[in-house]
This record gives C-alpha cells, sequence and structure tokens, in this order.
C-alpha cells in the first residue's frame, strides 16, 4: 500500500515539476518566472523527500535541507535583484 | 508494519501529491499573477508538510523512534514561504505599478517597492551609473 501512495505522490510531483516547467517558459512576467521557480524547488523538496522514504535511507534529508536553503536565498536574491537592481546595496 | 500504519503513512503521502498536484494546476490555470502567487502555498505547506509527516511516520513505525530531521525542513519552509511571497509580490509590483494605482501612504514616504526620496545609495547609484543614452535606448 505505501508502495502504491509512494508512486501516486511521486507522479503527482513530477506533473507538478512539469507545470512548473510551463509556467516558466511561458509565464508573461518576471514575477510568474520567479514564483515558478520557487515552486519547482518546493516541488523537489517534496520529491526528494520521497525518494528518501522509498529507499527507507535518512541521507536523503540534509540534501533537501541543503535545497531549501539554496532555493530560499536564490528566490530572495532574484527578487531583490528584480527590485533594486543590485542584491547586496 | 500494521495494518492500520501502513493506511496513515499512506493517506498522508496521497494528501501530498493531492496539494503538490493542486499548487502546481493553480500556478498554471490561474489568470492573474497575484492570483498565482497564491496557489504555490499549498504545495508548500500541505503538499511538503504531508510528505514529511509521512516519512515521520514511517521511520516511527519503522524505526521505532521519533525522527527530527523532518521538523527541521517543515520548520525552515513554513518560516520562509511568507517571506519569498512577500518579496515575489514586491517585484511583481515594482515592476506592474501604473496597472495597480496604489492609493497614497500618506507620509510623505512612497511605497516599500518604490525607490526612497533620498538617502538610499539606490536612489542614487541609479540616475548616476546609466548614462543617458540608455534611456534613449528604452
Amino acid at each position: 500500500m505505501i508502495t502504491m501512495a509512494l508512486w501516486f505522490a511521486m507522479a503527482a510531483y513530477g506533473a507538478a515539476l512539469l507545470m512548473n516547467l510551463h509556467r516558466i517558459l511561458k509565464g508573461p512576467g518576471v514575477g510568474d518566472r520567479i514564483l515558478a521557480l520557487d515552486t519547482m524547488v518546493i516541488n523537489f523538496i517534496a520529491l526528494i523527500v520521497l525518494y528518501g522514504i522509498a529507499v527507507g535511507s535518512s541521507l536523503y534529508f540534509e540534501a533537501s535541507v541543503v535545497i531549501a536553503m539554496v532555493g530560499f536565498i536564490s528566490t530572495v536574491a532574484y527578487a531583490r535583484f528584480i527590485l533594486r537592481g543590485n542584491i547586496i546595496e | 508494519m500494521a495494518l492500520w500504519q501502513e493506511v496513515i503513512v499512506s493517506i498522508m503521502l496521497v494528501i501530498a501529491g493531492v496539494f503538490g498536484l493542486v499548487g502546481s494546476i493553480g500556478l498554471v490555470k490561474l489568470p492573474e499573477p497575484m492570483m498565482r502567487l497564491h496557489a504555490p502555498t499549498k504545495a508548500t505547506t500541505l503538499g511538503v508538510g504531508g510528505a514529511l509527516l509521512a516519512s515521520m511516520f514511517n521511520a516511527l513505525f519503522v524505526l521505532g523512534r521519533f525522527s527530527f530531521h523532518e521538523l527541521l525542513i517543515s520548520i525552515f519552509l513554513f518560516l520562509t514561504a511568507p517571506i519569498t511571497a512577500h518579496f515575489i509580490a514586491k517585484a511583481h509590483l515594482h515592476r506592474h505599478r501604473a496597472d495597480y494605482l496604489l492609493p497614497a501612504t500618506g507620509t510623505g514616504m512612497p511605497w516599500a517597492e518604490a525607490a526612497p526620496p533620498d538617502g538610499s545609495s539606490a536612489a542614487q547609484t541609479e540616475p548616476v551609473t546609466e548614462p543617458t543614452s540608455t534611456s534613449a535606448r528604452r
């Protein structure tokens, strides 16, 4: 049962990543593209956590923590660059 | 693992998948950019939260001990999701301010996403560093 639920959740997050990619390619503004990148990072964290459940290893949680931090910093840096013209004033 | 434990972990996994999918469908389908800002927060809170709860319950049922890594990720995501949404909304307002027609602040200062009138380095360096030919190019 857990295996089937894992397959369902992984397929859902894979489809979600494809939709985010569609929004990045299409999105009319810069804000939409930043938002789609941030959502891609979130979905990727969830996918890593699901893979960690699937293989039964706790090694992947450190990777997802690092990716969460990198995604937050990159999103804030990108939005701040759009907002101010430079990142660290 | 007993059946009810498998049922709990599977329900958490299905909730996580459904809400991750719902967040990205909203990101694709909603018409306005400010509406699109609303949808992926469901993927952040309920989607990733459900996946992390499933992982915690899985570790609790399989290994027999509580695991705290997932709590760290969920706390970090819950703390940073409003900050990123706020920054994206400010960047969007900065790009499309004329479309929204913000009301006056009433304090003599502009809105926070606009450049301050004086004192800030960004307000002073921006006209200086850009030569006048760039305005003609725009």
